[in-house]
């Protein structure tokens, strides 16, 4: 994976002439472009222009906001927004979310280096959302889901008391409406700054899990990059089916742990979505582009499809199932 | 050879002086009566031993919780419990000796013991994988608890891992799965089920065994999301900060009980758990039995809500629903 990385950066499309070089006929060229991308780099305009990492096309922001966040010549993912991710899976105008309010508190007067209130703080000013996770229900052509999506960039992810109690009403919910559920995992685990709090919404997402395959509801995980410890060791890994986004790192512990722990070399492309569907742990691999149409085909197979194929529009009340499913409302 | 730890050095030094006292006065016929030098020391050495136990820091706990000599589940299986049969296997690829699990008898009934299990020396702990489990031991222990909620005998979990292992194999079959879905199973067993953390809780890997009616856990015992060391390693960029770490995430047993994530405190003896296994072991199996005896009235029914609210519960948020900005509280509120 790295190999062609570094191949692709050789050559950038802007500039560099195509076929000059031999793949793989040299090492000492692969430091080379590192020093002539510098200045170019610092000539890009803040917040217009994004350099993609894989292929090193030069993309223009709304372009890439536009193509939710694919990278369009070589499809790269780079990380979405929970809501621009949201508003990709959902009819307009038909997600409600809820226990948008909701937000953490400090309940361990936790002062590392910097304390957990001034970290909160600073977080949500720069997402604008209360904490890691935005959770609501919701209509995808027409059929009532449950759907909660993970929000990286909110202290990577990490689940604390609000990401666990948020997640467990979503699947409450989803049980209670009878609908199924979509969460869409993007996290580094437990969030340290409440200790044992966070560990525990590990057992509560679980068990509110339990009783919602229980009812006969279907669960699709989606994990996209990254999505590791804590979050994978509960509902991530629990789905009746498990999506991954392409070259996503998913995983238990970090490659460096591992690395510091064995002292083993890691396989390639380990803990990548494709290593995982290589070993069998995962059911597919989708692109983003492809998600909704992915899901809706599964919700329906699997049964959630509550409301009848004539109605499939963006109805008026996205809570009110079809008729052959309305004992709960 | 007696193991001391750095803080225990006082008293190490003290025993020494003792002992040498003692044997002085036994080889040395000078006819000096050396018997009130003795008692004064031995009066001073219970005095340190008090003051430094009964003020143990968090860092100091989680010492005790990974000494050398503490007991080990398989220990508690020999003092607490009788006629432990042991059961290999995950029947899907291997026998995890991190894991042990098997059919054994507390206070005359039947039940099912689990527990992470060290090593006590280099030879077992590599046998043991230093008591950190693979899929399989996660695998296995789920196997063993259907087993038990299949034959209607309840189920107690000893628990004392530094974690799941952190490795290729255990990534590769899949670890993260293996604990989520004991997780979620644990949650609707429908027998009691009581966990005790007897040394090491160690994050998820604990938790992999530790969704239960009642969770225990022994005075010098911790039980922490993340080890002292890897919070230090990523807050504070510095390993060497794990006491300040293992202050900061709360993780020793009385923290816990105060928090209300654990239901009670099980004493260990004045030095630690190994310093009278069979002081322990008493403690231990009263524990033990009483909570299992109070689960066990309770209706399947009831139980099953009961474990369910149990960890509904567990979080501390605030909830704002009308005012999703926060400049626009008004000042009364």
């Amino acid at each position: 994976m790295s190999d062609s990385r570094f191949k692709k950066n050789l050559v950038p499309p802007a500039e560099a002439p195509s076929g000059t070089k031999l793949p793989g006929s040299d090492t000492s060229a692969l430091r080379k472009p590192k020093l002539s991308d510098a200045p170019r780099r610092r000539s890009i305009p803040e917040g217009l222009w994004t350099k993609c990492p894989q292929c090193g096309a030069m993309l223009y922001d709304k372009d890439l906001a536009g193509n939710l966040e694919i990278c369009p010549t070589c499809q790269h993912h780079f990380p979405i927004k929970a809501r621009a991710r949201i508003a990709s899976l959902t009819d307009p105008d038909s997600f409600e979310e809820l226990d948008a309010g909701m937000a953490s508190v400090d309940i361990l007067q936790f002062t590392g280096v910097a304390t957990y209130v001034d970290r909160l703080a600073k977080y949500q000013k720069s997402t604008g959302l209360k904490d890691a996770v935005v959770t609501g229900v919701g209509r995808l052509d027409g059929r009532p889901l449950a759907l909660a999506v993970m929000e990286f960039s909110f202290l990577g992810g990490s689940m604390g008391s609000v990401v666990g109690e948020k997640i467990t009403r979503c699947i409450e919910t989803a049980t209670k409406k009878r609908l199924g559920l979509v969460i869409v995992s993007s996290s580094g685990g437990a969030r340290m700054y409440e200790g044992m709090f966070s560990l525990m919404q590990m057992a509560k997402t679980s068990a509110a899990l339990a009783y919602h395959g229980r009812a006969g509801l279907p669960f699709i995980s989606v994990l996209t990059n990254p999505t590791t410890a804590g979050v994978m060791a509960s509902y991530a890994s629990l789905g009746d089916l498990i999506i991954a986004e392409p070259a996503a790192m998913i995983g238990f512990a970090g490659p460096r742990v591992i690395k510091d722990t064995t002292q083993a070399t890691l396989p390639p492309g380990f803990q990548t979505a494709e290593f995982l569907q290589e070993h069998g742990l995962i059911d597919a691999i989708v692109p983003r582009n492809h998600l909704r149409e992915r899901l809706a085909f599964h919700l329906d197979l699997l049964g959630a499809a509550t409301v009848p194929p004539t109605a499939r529009a963006p109805g008026p009340e996205p809570s009110q199932p079809a008729p052959n499913r309305t004992e709960a409302g | 050879m007696k193991h001391y730890l750095d803080f225990e050095k006082p008293i190490a030094e003290l025993q020494r002086k003792l002992d040498e006292l003692r044997a002085h006065s036994e080889s040395v016929s000078l006819g000096l009566n050396l018997e009130t030098e003795v008692a004064l020391m031995e009066k001073k050495l219970d005095e340190t031993r008090r003051s430094i136990y009964s003020n143990l820091s968090p860092w100091q706990r989680v010492q005790l919780a990974r000494h050398p000599k503490r007991p080990y589940t398989l220990d508690y299986l020999g003092s607490v419990f009788t006629d432990f049969q042991e059961l290999h296997g995950d029947r899907l690829f291997a026998d995890d000796r991190a894991m042990v699990g098997g059919f054994a008898r507390l206070d005359g009934r039947n039940v099912m013991v689990i527990g992470t299990q060290k090593g006590r020396d280099t030879k077992e702990n590599i046998l043991r994988n230093f008591g950190s489990a693979h899929p399989e031991g996660y695998r296995k222990a789920l196997r063993l608890m259907r087993l038990a909620d299949r034959f209607q005998l309840p189920i107690i979990t000893l628990i004392d891992t530094a974690g799941a292992y952190p490795g290729v194999g255990a990534e590769e079959r899949h670890i993260a799965e293996a604990i989520a879905v004991n997780l979620r199973e644990m949650a609707v067993m429908r027998v009691p089920m009581v966990a005790m953390v007897i040394g090491e809780g160690g994050s998820g890997g604990a938790l992999g065994i530790g969704v239960t009616d009642r969770v225990l856990i022994l005075e010098n015992a911790y039980y922490s999301v993340i080890s002292p060391e890897g919070c230090a390693a990523i807050l504070w960029k510095d390993r060497a900060a794990a006491p300040k770490a293992a202050g900061a995430l709360k993780i020793t047993a009385r923290d816990l009980l105060e928090l209300k994530l654990v239901d009670e405190v099980v004493p260990e003896p004045l030095g630690g758990a190994h310093t009278d296994l069979e002081a322990t072991s008493q403690a231990v199996r009263q524990a033990l039995s009483r909570h299992l005896a109070e689960v066990e009235a309770l209706p399947e029914e009831d139980r099953l809500s009961r474990r369910y609210e149990k960890y509904r519960r567990m979080g501390h948020f605030v909830e704002d629903p009308v005012t999703p900005h926060a400049d626009a509280v008004s000042p009364d509120v």
